[in-house]
C-alpha cells in the first residue's frame, strides 16, 4: 500500500487535498459551490479538446477553466452567478461531449477524466501538480484578507475601496488554477466534493476563522488518505470514498454542532455557538 | 495630514450641488450641505428619497456632477477618512467568524497577505469592542448575534479604522426601539469622545431628535440642511416637497403631514410595506 | 426549391422513425423545462437544477446496471435527491448552496462506483458517455408513454401551485405573510424539477440537462418579464433549439474529416442555447452603454 506508484498517489493526494481545503473554505464562505462546480467540470471539454488536436491535457485543463472562470465573471449580474455559470458549464460540456465523440481513440477516458485516476499518477504529472499548488496557496494568502472582507460584507468592502469585481475575479482565477492542477489527477466532479464537504464540516467544530481554514485542510486531508486506503483495499474507485467520506464528515460536523449547541443551551456559563438571540 | 485637516476650521465634509441621475431619473437635485467634527448629523428621507445615493457619492462610488469635499480634499475610494456601516447584513450562523474577527478586519482588510498576529492589534481590537459594549459577546459568532448586538460590531469594524467621518445606513431599520436607542446613545457618546463626525440615515427622525446637532432633510431629490428648528418647520419641508405639509408636535415627537390629502409623509416605517420585486436573469 | 429543402434536410429525415422519437420526447421536454425552468431562475436554483440531473447520472447508471430503463432511474435518483436536499437545508438561501454541494458530492461518488460496477459486469465502457451526454436517437419509441406521463405529472404540478408557487419565488417573505405554506410549495416544486431534469436526462443527458432547464428559462425572462408569457416563450425556445439540432446532428454526417459520424444533439442544442442567451442580452448591453453618466465630482 505505501510502495512504488502508490507512493506518487499518496504524494499527489496530499497536494491536492491542502489546495482543496484552503481553496474550498473560500468557496464556501462565498456561497460559490455552483462555480467550484462548473470550474471543473466544464474543464473536462479541454482534456477532450486537448486529445483530439494532440496536445499536453494539462493545456487544455487550464485554458478550458480559465475560459469558465472569465466567462462567469463576464456573464454574472453584480455578484450573481447563478445562470450565468449554468450556461457556461454547460457550454463547456457541450463542447466536450463534441470532442468525446470526433476523437475515435478517446470514449474509454471519459470516465476517468470525470471520476478520476488517482492511483495512476506518473511522476510527470507529480511535478506541474506541485508548481501549480504553490502558485495556489501564495493567491489565497495574499488575497486572504480583501477576500474575506468582500465575502462577509461586499457594501463595505466597496466602501473601502476594494474592487470587488476584481477580488471576485482574481478568486475565480484561483478557482481555475485549482482546477488544472487537480482534475487531472482526482477527476472533475470529485474535486468539488473535497472543495465542499471538507470546509463546510470544518466550520462545525470552530468559531475562529484561520482555525476553521486550518481545519479544512485537514479534514480534506483525512478524506483523500481514507479514500486511497479504502480503494486500495476494495478495488471500487477512489472517487466513490471521496464522495460519500466528504458527504459522512459534513454529517458528523452538523451532528457535533447540533450537540454543543444542546449543551450550550444546558450550561449558559459555556460558549455561546446556537442563535440565542432573534 | 488628516489631523491638520480636522483640527481645522474646514468642515470635514462639504457637498456642494451633487447632483445624480440613475437611469435616466434625477435622483438628487443640487444638494449641498456641510458637516464638521464633532458632529451628529441626521440625513432624513423617506424609502427612495436618496440617502443610500448620496452616501455612494460620498464614498466615491457613484458618478456625480458637483464637488464633495472630505477632509478638505476631493473625494476618492479608499479613504481612510470616512468609515462605513451598511445597512443589509445577513450572515449564516454557520460562518465561523466571531465579532472580534469582524473588528480585527476593519483593521486593515484592504491589505493584501495574511495579517501578522501582535499585542498591539489584539489591544486595539479589543479597546473597540469595549467602547462598542461589546465585550460580552466578543466570541460568539457574528451571524447569531442579534440585530443590535450586530451592529454595533459593525460600528466598531468602522471605528478600528480611526476615521473622521462614520457613515451609518439605515443603522435603526430592522432593530427593536430598545435596541435602536441603544445604538443612537452609543453613537452619540463616541461622537463627543473620539471628535468624530457622524452622518446617519434614517427614514424616522424621531428617534435621533435628542441627540442630534444638526439634520439634512431629503425629499423629491433635494436636501435641506440645519439644526432641526431650522428645518423641520412647515415652511422649509413644504418648499422642499413642492407641496404644503405641516410639521406637527404630538407629545414631544414631530409628525411631519401632507397638506391637503392627509397622507403620511414621515410618521410610519415605509421600509416593511414595500417590497423589491425584481426578476434577475 | 425541393432541390434547396434537400440539401437542409437530408434525405429520410422525415421519415426516419428516430428522428420522430427523437422529436417528439425533446418537445415534451422542452415544454416542461420551460415550465419549470422560469421558476427555477427566477428561484435562483440553477445549482439545484444542475447538481439533480449531475445525480441523475448515478440513477441512469444504476438502472443500466439492474437493467430497467434509464428513464426511471434518472426519475428516482432526481427525486430522491431532491428530497434529502430539502431535508437539510435547501430553503435557507445561503445553506441551500452548500446543501446541494453536499448531496451533488455524494451522488456523484455513486455515480463513480455505479459506473465501475457497469464496466465489471456488463463490460463496456460506452455506458459512461451515452448516460453522461445523452443519445437522442437511440431512444426508443416504447418509452414516449412514459414520458408522456412523466411530462404530463410535472405540468400539472406547476400548474397546480400556480401563483403560489410565483409569489413564494420571489418573495418568500411575502408568501408566508399571505398564508402561503412557502416550504411545503417549495417541496412540490423540486419534485416537479426532478421530473424535468430526468426528461431532460433523457432526452440530452445527465450533465448537459441544465442547459435545457435554466437556457430556454433564461432567454425567456431576458425578453419579457411577465411569467406567464416567460414560461410560453421559454417552452417554444426549447422546442427550436431541440428541433433544429436533431436537424443540424442528422446533418452532420460527414462534416468533420467524413468521420461518418452523427455530431452529438446535445452539442448543438448547448450551443444554440448559449447564443440564444447572448443575443437576448445585447439590447439591455446596449441600452446601459447609453446611459453611463459624466462624472466630473470624482476626484
Amino acid at each position: 500500500m505505501f510502495s512504488g506508484f502508490m507512493i506518487h498517489a499518496w504524494t499527489v493526494a496530499t497536494i491536492v487535498a491542502v489546495v482543496a481545503g484552503l481553496v474550498g473554505f473560500f468557496v464556501v464562505l462565498r456561497g460559490s459551490a455552483f462555480v467550484a462546480h462548473a470550474i471543473p467540470n466544464g474543464s473536462f471539454a479541454g482534456a477532450a479538446a486537448a486529445s483530439l488536436v494532440g496536445i499536453n491535457t494539462l493545456i487544455g485543463f487550464g485554458v478550458f477553466a480559465f475560459f469558465g472562470a472569465f466567462s462567469i465573471s463576464a456573464l454574472g449580474h453584480r455578484g450573481r452567478h447563478d445562470v450565468a455559470t449554468a450556461l457556461t458549464l454547460v457550454l463547456m460540456l457541450g463542447l466536450g461531449a463534441l470532442f468525446v465523440t470526433l476523437s475515435v481513440e478517446y470514449t474509454p477516458e471519459v470516465y476517468s477524466l470525470l471520476f478520476g485516476e488517482i492511483l495512476g499518477v506518473s511522476i510527470s504529472q507529480l511535478i506541474p501538480t506541485a508548481g501549480l499548488a504553490v502558485v495556489c496557496v501564495i493567491a489565497i494568502a495574499l488575497l486572504y484578507r480583501p477576500l474575506m472582507l468582500s465575502s462577509l460584507l461586499p457594501d463595505v468592502a466597496e466602501a473601502r475601496g476594494i474592487a470587488t469585481a476584481r477580488i471576485d475575479l482574481a478568486f475565480l482565477a484561483v478557482v481555475a488554477l485549482a482546477t488544472t492542477m487537480t482534475v487531472p489527477v482526482v477527476g472533475t466532479l470529485l474535486i468539488f466534493s473535497l472543495m465542499i464537504g471538507a470546509p463546510a464540516a470544518a466550520r462545525s467544530f470552530t468559531d475562529k476563522p484561520l482555525q476553521a481554514l486550518g481545519l479544512s485542510v485537514a479534514i480534506a486531508l483525512a478524506i483523500v488518505w481514507a479514500a486511497i486506503a479504502l480503494s486500495y483495499q476494495t478495488n471500487y474507485p477512489v472517487g466513490f470514498f471521496v464522495g460519500t467520506v466528504s458527504a459522512a464528515s459534513y454529517t458528523v460536523g452538523r451532528l457535533w454542532a447540533a450537540w454543543t449547541r444542546h449543551a450550550g443551551i444546558r450550561s449558559p456559563t459555556g460558549p455561546r455557538v446556537g442563535p440565542k438571540y432573534t | 495630514m488628516s489631523e491638520a485637516l480636522s483640527n481645522g476650521s474646514a468642515p470635514i465634509l462639504a457637498v456642494d450641488e451633487v447632483s445624480v441621475s440613475l437611469a435616466g431619473r434625477e435622483v438628487l437635485r443640487d444638494v449641498s450641505f456641510a458637516i464638521e467634527s464633532g458632529e451628529f448629523t441626521g440625513l432624513i428621507g423617506s424609502n427612495g428619497a436618496g440617502k443610500t445615493t448620496l452616501f455612494r457619492v460620498i464614498l466615491g462610488l457613484q458618478a456625480a456632477h458637483g464637488t464633495v469635499l472630505v477632509g478638505g480634499a476631493p473625494r476618492s475610494r479608499r479613504n481612510p477618512l470616512i468609515g462605513y456601516v451598511p445597512q443589509k447584513f445577513q450572515l449564516d450562523p454557520d460562518v465561523p467568524l466571531r465579532a472580534r474577527d469582524l473588528v480585527a478586519l476593519g483593521l486593515d482588510a484592504h491589505r493584501y497577505g495574511i495579517a501578522t498576529p501582535s499585542r498591539a492589534r489584539r489591544a486595539r481590537v479589543e479597546e473597540m469592542l469595549e467602547a462598542v459594549d461589546a465585550r460580552d459577546f466578543a466570541d460568539a459568532r457574528v451571524g447569531t448575534l442579534s440585530g443590535g448586538e450586530q451592529q454595533r460590531v459593525l460600528i466598531a469594524h468602522a471605528l478600528i479604522a480611526a476615521p473622521k467621518l462614520l457613515l451609518l445606513d439605515e443603522p435603526l431599520a430592522n432593530l427593536d426601539l430598545r435596541s435602536g436607542h441603544e445604538v443612537v446613545a452609543l453613537l452619540a457618546r463616541i461622537t463627543s469622545e473620539q471628535r468624530i463626525a457622524v452622518l446617519i440615515s434614517a427614514h424616522e427622525m424621531n428617534p435621533l431628535l435628542p441627540v442630534i446637532d444638526r439634520i439634512v432633510y431629503l425629499a423629491a431629490g433635494r436636501a435641506a440642511s440645519g439644526t432641526t428648528e431650522e428645518v423641520v418647520r412647515t415652511s422649509v419641508l413644504s418648499a422642499l416637497y413642492g407641496h404644503h405639509v405641516d410639521v406637527l408636535q404630538v407629545h414631544g415627537r414631530v409628525l411631519v403631514v401632507a397638506g391637503e390629502a392627509g397622507e403620511l409623509a414621515d410618521t410610519s416605517d415605509h421600509s416593511h410595506t414595500q417590497t423589491q420585486v425584481e426578476i434577475v436573469s | 426549391m425541393s432541390a434547396q429543402l434537400a440539401a437542409i434536410f437530408d434525405p429520410g429525415f422525415f421519415t426516419s422513425q428516430i428522428v420522430q422519437v427523437a422529436a417528439t420526447v425533446s418537445a415534451l421536454a422542452a415544454v416542461v423545462c420551460g415550465t419549470v425552468g422560469v421558476f427555477t431562475v427566477i428561484r435562483g436554483q440553477s445549482f439545484a437544477g444542475e447538481a439533480l440531473g449531475d445525480i441523475s447520472t448515478t440513477g441512469g447508471s444504476g438502472a443500466f446496471l439492474v437493467g430497467v430503463g434509464p428513464l426511471w432511474g434518472f426519475g428516482v435518483a432526481a427525486v430522491a435527491a431532491a428530497a434529502v436536499m430539502e431535508l437539510i437545508g435547501i430553503q435557507r438561501p445561503r445553506g441551500r448552496d452548500l446543501a446541494t454541494g453536499i448531496v451533488l458530492g455524494a451522488g456523484l461518488g455513486l455515480a463513480a462506483l455505479f459506473l465501475y460496477l457497469d464496466s465489471v459486469y456488463h463490460n463496456t465502457t460506452g455506458a459512461t458517455v451515452s448516460i453522461v451526454f445523452g443519445s437522442m436517437f437511440t431512444i426508443a419509441s416504447s418509452a414516449i408513454p412514459a414520458v408522456i406521463a412523466f411530462s404530463a405529472i410535472a405540468v400539472c404540478l406547476v400548474a397546480a401551485l400556480g401563483r403560489p408557487l410565483l409569489l413564494s419565488s420571489i418573495s418568500p417573505e411575502l408568501a408566508a405573510a399571505r398564508g402561503i405554506p412557502v416550504r411545503l410549495v417549495g417541496v412540490a416544486y423540486l419534485l416537479a424539477l426532478a421530473i424535468a431534469i430526468a426528461l431532460a436526462a433523457f432526452t440530452i443527458g445527465t450533465i448537459l440537462s441544465t442547459a435545457l432547464l435554466v437556457g430556454p428559462a433564461a432567454i425567456a425572462l431576458r425578453l419579457t418579464r411577465s411569467p406567464a408569457r416567460a414560461i410560453a416563450a421559454a417552452a417554444a425556445i426549447g422546442i427550436a433549439a431541440t428541433w433544429l439540432s436533431i436537424l443540424l446532428a442528422y446533418d452532420s454526417y460527414d462534416w468533420y474529416h467524413q468521420s461518418g459520424k452523427y455530431w452529438p444533439v446535445s452539442f448543438f442544442v448547448v450551443t444554440l442555447i448559449f447564443l440564444g442567451y447572448l443575443m437576448a442580452g445585447l439590447p439591455r448591453r446596449l441600452r446601459r452603454r447609453r446611459e453611463i453618466a459624466p462624472d466630473p465630482a470624482r476626484g
